[in-house]
């Protein structure tokens, strides 16, 4: 498959070239090799996550149920109609959406603090890359067993400090109808700090140095450097983690499941949750497919807004 | 640049409270762990177990089949990760060095994978694998990851791809090497590293998850180690701290000591495939 210029002593013109998909005779052999090398894994992906996606979306269009002998019918946006009517996934679709904004944000500040921080050559950096990866590497199941563990009225360790420094004699966090989200949220914020840390830490090393000395020299300051050189080169990264993080904490699942089930009255419990029981529970698992498709319109929306009120502002700056 | 002295000081006493929020929870895991059961009955729980003791570990391996299911995760995890990774590294490596409509579709599909909520994809799932007789099986929920995995280890070895450099391809191909040749003695050893890297943050993702396997997996002794860890916690949220500290802590060694060895390839690996694509 060598082709003539491929032979040809090298200059800077034929590597491009040999990069190009532009020449005729080589790009045919490697696309056939290329559908060989990809359909391995092509497969899977159609048949199992495409395949079963849109499968998913039909049926929220039908009467599908667990366990039951009649054929499913065909039922329209009857389902739709119903979830529009059903006030408990609706407190359920705003407690999500409360979770992932007040999960993201305080993540987000946070980590954006410790990569800052972790930027400036302090001496105990190595001790906080450690440690980063506790929340990162762990199951989230043990997150949320950790965490039942520092919550637990009598035997935590936050009930035990509050009543160390006599801040009262601390309370039931997670049952409590006020605290329950707060608490869960904490944990959440906790568990996802690391990612978003990482990548922002590598949005700042590729930050131009020369530029935050020319700036200091000039006597800028701390806060000016920050707007002027740090937050144009990083915000690219900060836009995608933070919507990828508002994605993934709206539809998260095992950290409540395994802190509150989804308790106490509900007040935790994320559409997730609600869905899953739907299905799994109740075996409703039409009105649950409806539900996932209004939960991923809910965040094509949310994202939508947030991108683009992100991008205009980025314009103004 | 210099930083006065009350910036530094200022800067220890912020990195210094991110270390205590980081590192508490985790300590407290492992001396709850620890602690006989009179001290975790008592009102003044302390930092360091006054009386350490092993007798929750054999608690915990008493109460549930921790040992099976250390196993059925060991399997599920080493399968998804060798054949996610079996598969995936081809098509990365078509994905990376041709900007064909295939690698934009790709992409699109990596970027629209990650916003489905699970449930929209496990209910159809589960009825597939139902018809196949694959509900409360290991191999089932083999399949399920390593869908699953796919989107991120195409990320990242895309990314590991387009760190070997296409000339070093081109120069095997001029000195007589045909293609299949090329791929396994050039590409494949400088891929190395990085498709160890991706499977093994695919086993851990694999290890850790939780949703599919509570779906999909009815009985005890076919679970995997997240689902059992839940069974501690009773019908009213009850639960045995002791044994449950000691299983948690157990059920998280095998994913500290894996991410810490690939921590820095994983980070690097992602941003690879983040700043081409």
């Amino acid at each position: 498959m060598t082709s003539v210029t491929e032979a040809s002593p090298p200059s800077p013109q034929v590597r491009r070239a040999g990069r190009r998909p532009g020449r005729d005779r080589p790009r045919k052999a490697v696309d056939h090799g290329a559908w060989f090398l990809v359909l391995p894994a092509l497969l899977p992906i159609l048949v199992l996550s495409a395949g079963p996606l849109l499968y998913g979306i039909l049926l929220a269009f039908t009467d599908a149920q667990s366990g039951r002998t009649e054929p499913t019918r065909w039922i329209g946006a009857l389902n739709f109609r119903d979830l529009l009517h059903d006030t408990l996934f609706w407190e359920s679709f705003r407690i999500g959406l409360v979770w992932a904004v007040g999960v993201t944000v305080p993540q987000f500040l946070l980590a954006l603090g410790l990569a800052l921080l972790l930027n400036q050559g302090l001496r105990l950096r190595w001790l906080a890359r450690a440690l980063a990866i506790i929340p990162w590497a762990m199951p989230e199941v043990v997150v949320g067993i950790m965490w039942r563990l520092v919550y637990n009225p009598d035997a935590g360790i936050l009930n035990e400090t509050l009543r160390d420094v006599g801040l009262g004699s601390g309370r039931d966090w997670l049952s409590g109808l006020a605290t329950a989200l707060p608490a869960v949220i904490v944990v959440g914020v906790w568990a996802g700090m690391p990612q978003t840390t990482v990548a922002l830490l590598a949005g700042l090393q590729n930050t131009p140095r020369e530029l935050h000395e020319a700036a200091a020299v000039d006597g800028a300051g701390a806060w000016r450097r920050f707007r002027t050189v740090t937050w144009p080169a990083l915000r690219p990264i900060a836009l995608a983690i933070t919507a990828l993080n508002l994605i993934w904490n709206f539809n998260s699942f095992a950290l409540v499941y395994v802190l509150t089930n989804g308790g106490p009255g509900g007040r935790t419990r994320l559409p997730m949750l609600f869905a899953y029981e739907e299905a799994f529970r109740y075996g409703q698992f039409g009105y649950a497919a409806a539900m996932g498709c209004v939960m991923v319109a809910g965040i094509s929306i949310a994202l939508a807004v947030f991108l683009v009120g992100r991008l205009r502002g980025g314009d103004d700056a | 640049m210099r930083t006065s002295t009350p910036a530094r000081i200022g800067q220890y006493t912020a990195l210094l409270a991110y270390l205590v929020f980081l590192a508490f929870p985790f300590l407290w895991l492992v001396s709850t762990a620890f602690k006989p059961p009179r001290e975790l009955g008592s009102l003044h729980p302390t930092w360091i177990p006054k009386d350490p003791t092993l007798g929750n570990f054999r608690q915990a391996f008493d109460e549930q089949p921790l040992l099976q299911a250390a196993l059925n995760s060991l399997l599920a995890a080493l399968a998804a990760a060798v054949v996610a990774v079996l598969i995936a590294t081809p098509m990365a490596y078509v994905v990376a060095r041709r900007r064909t409509r295939l690698a934009k579709a790709v992409t699109g599909w990596v970027v629209v994978s990650q916003a489905f909520p699970f449930v929209l994809l496990i209910i159809p799932l589960f009825l597939v694998l139902k018809n196949l007789r694959l509900i409360n099986s290991v191999p089932g929920l083999v399949l399920v990851y390593v869908v699953w995995a796919l989107p991120f280890a195409l990320w990242m070895l895309a990314g590991y791809v387009r760190a070997v450099p296409p000339e070093l391809e081109e120069a095997a191909a001029v000195d007589g090497a045909g293609r299949v040749r090329t791929l396994v003695s050039v590409t494949a050893p400088l891929l190395a590293p990085g498709i160890v890297a991706t499977g093994l943050f695919a086993f851990i993702t694999a290890w850790n998850e939780f949703f599919f396997a509570l779906v999909l997996l009815k009985t005890p002794e076919k679970q995997t180690l997240p689902v059992v860890l839940t069974h501690f916690i009773g019908a009213e949220g009850v639960a045995d701290l002791g044994p449950l500290a000691a299983a948690a802590f157990l059920a998280t060694l095998p994913s500290l000591v894996v991410f810490a060895v690939i921590q820095r390839r994983i980070t690097g690996g992602m941003l690879t495939g983040a700043v081409k694509s």
